[in-house]
């Protein structure tokens, strides 16, 4: 039993590691993008703008009340038209094909960062707000009270959450399975239909799942002690 | 857009809906009752349950829900013992593995928001039902679990709108609730955005009733918050 685990030419050991690595990369990637669409989402979230609070808010709602599969489908079978429209828009007329990895990757960006948008809001608000008009009052420009005061504080208060955001994000990824990417789920899938030993490969799979999610809880309770590091504890 | 298209396949995707209403509603139920087990497991067992609960609670919060469903639907057919068992004949069924998964799934997230519930229920109450003469299980029927229960109702909503996502994954163990159709009407059609939006708008539908009951269910609970006259 334990041959079909290993590195051998019989073992499906290093296929694992690969989609375990797969795995890595695309929860790495769209958790990245999704921070990206987060700071943009609670940025349109916290505008004066009627239009872009609307936008924002459609976006979080859509995105976090419809299921996941549901859109992955969506990227799965339309991203390639949707990126050509938006290619057209920028007056590239050509046929663009997205590869498995970058639909993956997009699908699952664009959930998490919805989960990520009210996060970073919270934590934006979380900011006292005397320590901005300080900021003004000694005279610091805009972009400088962002970079100074803002954002670092920002980071702190966010950082559990963004935590939760990443254990989902990384869950989400077994979904992208369903696109044929090679990553944990897949692999798994393949292995146990071919060797008919579904019970083995589906623990192996989980396993690796609960593996790569303590590591990263340990990492991002690392990260909020490093954070936290000036702040008094009650 | 396609507006004759999309109105077509509105019938067809609320032909989902039992399936899905099915899943959701059963796997709550089960689940409810799994996670009111593990969650006094935990809090009142000796320290041989608490561990076992707790590993339960680490693997299933920790592992994807696909990685769940797929081990209890294609894993467990591939033991003897389990095929010849009297459980065979609803583990050969995609739709009792898939609430089997969900149940398994949402026992273990709902256990710990129900732990977390129960031990948030302030000392001195439970000291002054104490004081009255009240016995253990008086003092968990009547002042711990009504309290616990309001103070859970929040995050058990979101619970819910997450186990009525959650149930679209049925569909890829063959099952036809909503995202199971909406799947099929796409590779037919390939009208991608047309049957998005009527599936999305479906469930969006569902998780606003879903939120409105937990609405209710505090309003309900909460008669003290509210002003009187």
């Amino acid at each position: 039993m334990f041959e079909l685990l290993s590195f051998g030419p019989n073992g499906w050991g290093g296929q694992l590691l690969g989609g375990a690595a797969m795995t890595v990369a695309v929860s790495v990637s769209a958790f990245a993008l999704g921070l990206v669409f987060g700071s943009l989402g609670a940025s349109a979230k916290l505008s004066r703008s009627f239009a872009l609070n609307g936008v924002a808010e459609v976006y979080t709602t859509v995105v976090r009340g419809v299921p996941e599969l549901l859109v992955i489908y969506l990227l799965f079978f339309g991203g390639g038209g949707m990126v050509m429209a938006v290619g057209r828009v920028f007056g590239y007329d050509g046929y663009i094909e997205l590869n498995a990895f970058s639909i993956g990757v997009l699908a699952v960006g664009l959930i998490s960062g919805a989960y990520s948008t009210e996060v970073i809001r919270g934590a934006v608000q979380a900011v006292p707000h005397g320590q901005i008009e300080a900021a003004r009052a000694c005279g610091m420009s805009r972009w400088l009270i962002l970079r100074r005061i803002l954002v670092p504080q920002t980071l702190r208060y966010a950082l559990p959450g963004l935590g939760n955001v990443w254990q989902l994000t990384l869950k989400d990824t077994a979904l992208i399975s369903v696109t044929a990417l090679a990553e944990i789920m897949r692999v798994s899938h393949v292995a146990a239909g071919s060797t008919r030993q579904p019970f083995l490969f589906y623990t192996t799979a989980a396993v690796l799942y609960l593996l790569l999610t303590t590591v990263s809880t340990a990492a991002f309770e690392r990260a909020e002690r490093y954070a936290n590091r000036g702040v008094r504890r009650a | 857009m396609n507006w004759e298209l999309m109105w077509d396949s509105v019938p067809t995707l609320l032909r989902g809906v039992p399936v899905t209403l099915q899943l959701v509603g059963l796997a709550l139920l089960f689940g409810a009752a799994v996670a009111f087990g593990v969650a006094l497991l935990r809090l009142y067992g000796n320290r041989v349950t608490e561990r076992l609960m707790a590993a339960y609670v680490f693997v299933f919060r920790g592992t994807p829900l696909l990685v769940q469903i797929f081990l209890i639907y294609y894993g467990m057919g591939q033991f003897e013992a389990v095929r010849s068992s009297f459980l065979w004949v609803y583990l050969r069924e995609p739709f009792w593995c898939a609430i089997l998964a969900l149940t398994l799934n949402t026992g273990a997230y709902t256990s710990e928001i129900l732990r977390g519930a129960i031990l948030s229920v302030p000392q001195g109450q439970v000291e002054a039902a104490r004081a009255c003469g009240m016995s253990r299980s008086l003092l968990f029927r009547r002042i711990v679990m009504p309290v616990a229960i309001r103070q859970m109702l929040p995050a058990y909503g979101n619970e819910m709108i997450l186990m009525v996502k959650a149930s679209s994954l049925a569909s890829t163990i063959t099952l036809l609730e909503i995202t199971g159709i909406a799947r099929k009407l796409i590779a037919q059609t390939f009208a991608v955005f047309e049957i998005f939006i009527v599936a999305g708008s479906i469930y969006l539908l569902l998780n606003f009733l879903a939120s409105r009951l937990i609405r209710y269910a505090e309003w309900r609970m909460t008669p003290y918050l509210r002003a009187r006259g």
